[in-house]
C-alpha cells in the first residue's frame, strides 16, 4: 500500500499539472470550432456543434490577403533564417572550437557577451541602416542578419557541441591532406548534425513566433507574416469574431506544434545541453 | 562538503578540454591563421556592422533629438534628464517591469525546479512528461497564445468564470489595472518547461553516490535536498536565473497583445520595451528610445554583475574542488 501510493502520487501530480498546462491549448482548439453565440455564453469546452465555417472565414485572411499568402511569406522568412543561421553560425563555431588565431579569446568573450545584449540597444541604428539601404518593408532585415551569425546563442550552442567531438577524426583528415574547409565540411559538419538540427528547429520556431521585428520592418499587408496578421485582432475588443480569430490562430501555431511533435527529442536535448556542457 | 569560493569564471570561458601540449608548437603559424578568419568573416561582419557600430550609434543618438527624417540634434543629457526627472510614464514602466521580473522569474524557476524534481523520480513516462511540459515554452512566445491569454482572463473569460464558480470573484483581469500585469506573469510562468529541462539535465548529472553517502550519514530526504541537490545544482540555478532575468526584462509580445498595443489599462502593462517602442516608433522620439535602450543595457549589466559577484558565495562548481 505504502509503496503503491508513493508511486502514484507523483504520477497524479504530473497528470494534474499536465491538464492545467494544456487547458489553454484545448480551449484554443475548442473556441476555434465554436459557433459565435456559444463563445461567451457557454462554459463548456466542447462546442454543441463544430463550426467549420470559422476556418473558411479565417482562410480569407486579413485586409484581403489570404492566409495561404501569409503562410508562404512566413515560410520564406523562416526558411531563409534557418539556412542563414545554420551556415553562418556553424562557420563561426568551427573557428572558435577548432582553429587557433590571434584575439580568439577576446572575440569569443565578445560573442558570449552579446548573449546578454538587449536587442533594443542595436535596434534603432539597425533600423536606420536598413532604412538607408531601402530595405524597410522587404524581408532583407529579417533574413540578412541571420547570414551574419548575429544570434550568438546558436554559435555558442554549436561551439559547445563541437568541443565535445573527438579530435581524432579531424586530425586524421588533416593528415590525409584535407584543408580546414574540407575538414569542416566533410568531417565536422556531419558529426555536428544534432547541434545543427537543434539550431535549425529553434531558428524556425523563433522566427515564426517573432512579432517585434516583423512589426517594425513590414508594412504592406501582402508582405505580412501570419503572426503580423494576427495583430489586427489585438486592437479590436469585440468578441463577435472570436471563432474566426482563433481559427486563424490555430492555423498560425500549427507549424510549431507539428515541428514540436516531430523534433521534440532534439529540441529538449538541445535545450538541456546548451546550458550545461563545457 | 563545503562550498568552494574560488573565483568562478563564466562557464563559457572554460575550454572543454585542454589542448595536447604537442599542438603548442608553432610551425606554419601564418598558414594556420588565415582559414580561421575566413570562417569568421560572416560573424565578424555581423558583429561589426550589426552590433558594434549600432551600439556606438545608439549611444550617440541617446544624446540627440532624432525623428528619423531630420538630422539628429545634439541635446546632451537632456533625454536622460527628462527620463529620470520629468517622465512619470518612464518610471511607471520601470516599476511595472521590475515587479514583473521580481514576481515572474522566481515563480517560474521554483515551478521548474519542482517539476524537475518530480520528473526525476518518475520512472515510466518521464520522457513524455518532459516533452509535454516543455511544449508551452515554444508556443508561449507566439502572438496566438498571448491572444488566448487575453481572452481567458478577459471579462467573461474562462479563467475568470472558473475562479468565480469556486467563489473567487475577481472580475476581468485584463481591464483591471491591479490584475492585468498578472495575466502576463502567469503566461511567463506557464513556460517553465525550458528551465525545467535544464534543471533536469543538471539533476541527472549529480552522482547517485553522493545521495548514498548522505543517506549512510543518516540524512533524510529534506536534508539530502539541502546538502546535496541544492549545492550540486547551484551552477544550473545560476545559469537559469541569469538567462530568465535577461529575457524577462525584454518581454514584449504578451504585453502588446494583452494591452491592445497600448500598455493599458492605466499604463499597468506598459512594460519597459513597450514604452521604448512607443517612444521610438510611434512618437518618433528615436533619441529618447535610444537613451532608454542604453539604460536597459546598463541595468541588465549591473544586475548581471551583481549576480556574478554574489554567485561566488553560493554557486558551487564541483570540478573546481582542490584547484
Amino acid at each position: 500500500m505504502n509503496l503503491t501510493t508513493r508511486r502514484w502520487i507523483p504520477h497524479t501530480i504530473a497528470v494534474v499539472g499536465l491538464l492545467v498546462l494544456l487547458y489553454p491549448l484545448a480551449w484554443l482548439l475548442a473556441t476555434s470550432l465554436k459557433p459565435a453565440d456559444e463563445v461567451v455564453t457557454s462554459l463548456d469546452l466542447w462546442p454543441s456543434h463544430l463550426e467549420w465555417s470559422n476556418y473558411t472565414t479565417a482562410l480569407d485572411g486579413v485586409s484581403g490577403v489570404p492566409v495561404t499568402r501569409l503562410l508562404r511569406n512566413t515560410v520564406l522568412i523562416a526558411g531563409g533564417a534557418v539556412v542563414g543561421n545554420v551556415l553562418s553560425c556553424s562557420l563561426a563555431a568551427y573557428a572558435f572550437a577548432r582553429l587557433r588565431f590571434r584575439m580568439s579569446k577576446v572575440m569569443f568573450a565578445f560573442m558570449v557577451a552579446t548573449l546578454m545584449l538587449p536587442h533594443h540597444v542595436v535596434l534603432i541604428p539597425q533600423y536606420i541602416i536598413f532604412n538607408r539601404l531601402g530595405m524597410v518593408d522587404t524581408y532583407w532585415p529579417l533574413i540578412l542578419p541571420k547570414f551574419l551569425a548575429t544570434e550568438a546563442f546558436f554559435v555558442f550552442l554549436i561551439v559547445q557541441f563541437m568541443r565535445g567531438l573527438p579530435r581524432e577524426l579531424e586530425e586524421s583528415a588533416r593528415i590525409d591532406g584535407c584543408g580546414a574547409f574540407r575538414t569542416y565540411w566533410s568531417v565536422t559538419l556531419p558529426l555536428s548534425r544534432p547541434a545543427l538540427i537543434t539550431t535549425a528547429i529553434f531558428t524556425f520556431i523563433w522566427t515564426w513566433n517573432d512579432f517585434f521585428t516583423q512589426m517594425i520592418y513590414l508594412f504592406a499587408p501582402e508582405k505580412f507574416t501570419i503572426t503580423l496578421a494576427l495583430r489586427s485582432f489585438v486592437d479590436q475588443s469585440s468578441t463577435s469574431a472570436y471563432g474566426p480569430m482563433f481559427a486563424m490562430s490555430v492555423i498560425s501555431v500549427l507549424p510549431i506544434v507539428l515541428f514540436f511533435f516531430v523534433f521534440q527529442r532534439y529540441l529538449v536535448q538541445g535545450m538541456a545541453t546548451s546550458g550545461l556542457k563545457g | 562538503m563545503s562550498t568552494v569560493s574560488t573565483r568562478a569564471p563564466a562557464r563559457a570561458d572554460r575550454p572543454a578540454q585542454s589542448r595536447p601540449p604537442a599542438k603548442r608548437r608553432r610551425p606554419r603559424r601564418r598558414e594556420q591563421q588565415w582559414p580561421a578568419y575566413v570562417f569568421l568573416t560572416p560573424w565578424m561582419l555581423g558583429a561589426a556592422v550589426l552590433t558594434l557600430v549600432p551600439m556606438a550609434v545608439s549611444l550617440y543618438l541617446s544624446f540627440t533629438d532624432y525623428n528619423l527624417f531630420d538630422p539628429p540634434q545634439w541635446v546632451g543629457l537632456r533625454n536622460y534628464q527628462e527620463m529620470l526627472t520629468e517622465d512619470p510614464r518612464f518610471w511607471r514602466s520601470v516599476g511595472t517591469t521590475l515587479l514583473y521580473v521580481v514576481v515572474a522569474v522566481p515563480l517560474k524557476l521554483l515551478l521548474a525546479l519542482g517539476a524537475a524534481m518530480l520528473l526525476k523520480n518518475l520512472g515510466r513516462g518521464r520522457a513524455f512528461y518532459r516533452s509535454a511540459f516543455y511544449a508551452p515554452s515554444l508556443l508561449g512566445a507566439s502572438m496566438t497564445i498571448a491572444l488566448v491569454w487575453r481572452a481567458l482572463f478577459n471579462d467573461g473569460g474562462s479563467v475568470v468564470d472558473i475562479l468565480g464558480s469556486v467563489g473567487i470573484d475577481t472580475g476581468g483581469w485584463v481591464g483591471n489595472p491591479d490584475l492585468a500585469i498578472y495575466v502576463i506573469v502567469l503566461l511567463t510562468v506557464w513556460q517553465f518547461g525550458a528551465p525545467m529541462v535544464i534543471f533536469l539535465a543538471g539533476l541527472q548529472q549529480i552522482s547517485p553516490e553522493l545521495y548514498e553517502a548522505a543517506a549512510l550519514d543518516g540524512a533524510g530526504r529534506w536534508r539530502q535536498f539541502v546538502s546535496v541537490t541544492v549545492p550540486m545544482l547551484s551552477p544550473v540555478v545560476f545559469f537559469n536565473l541569469v538567462l530568465e532575468m535577461i529575457q524577462s526584462f525584454q518581454v514584449f509580445t504578451p504585453a502588446f497583445a494583452v494591452s491592445g498595443g497600448e500598455g493599458g489599462p492605466a499604463d499597468s502593462t506598459m512594460f519597459y520595451t513597450l514604452y521604448l517602442y512607443e517612444r521610438g516608433f510611434t512618437a518618433s522620439h528615436m533619441g529618447y528610445a535610444a537613451a532608454m535602450a542604453w539604460l536597459l543595457l546598463i541595468a541588465i549589466g549591473i544586475i548581471t554583475l551583481i549576480l556574478f559577484r554574489t554567485s561566488r558565495s553560493w554557486v558551487f562548481y564541483a570540478d573546481e574542488e582542490g584547484r
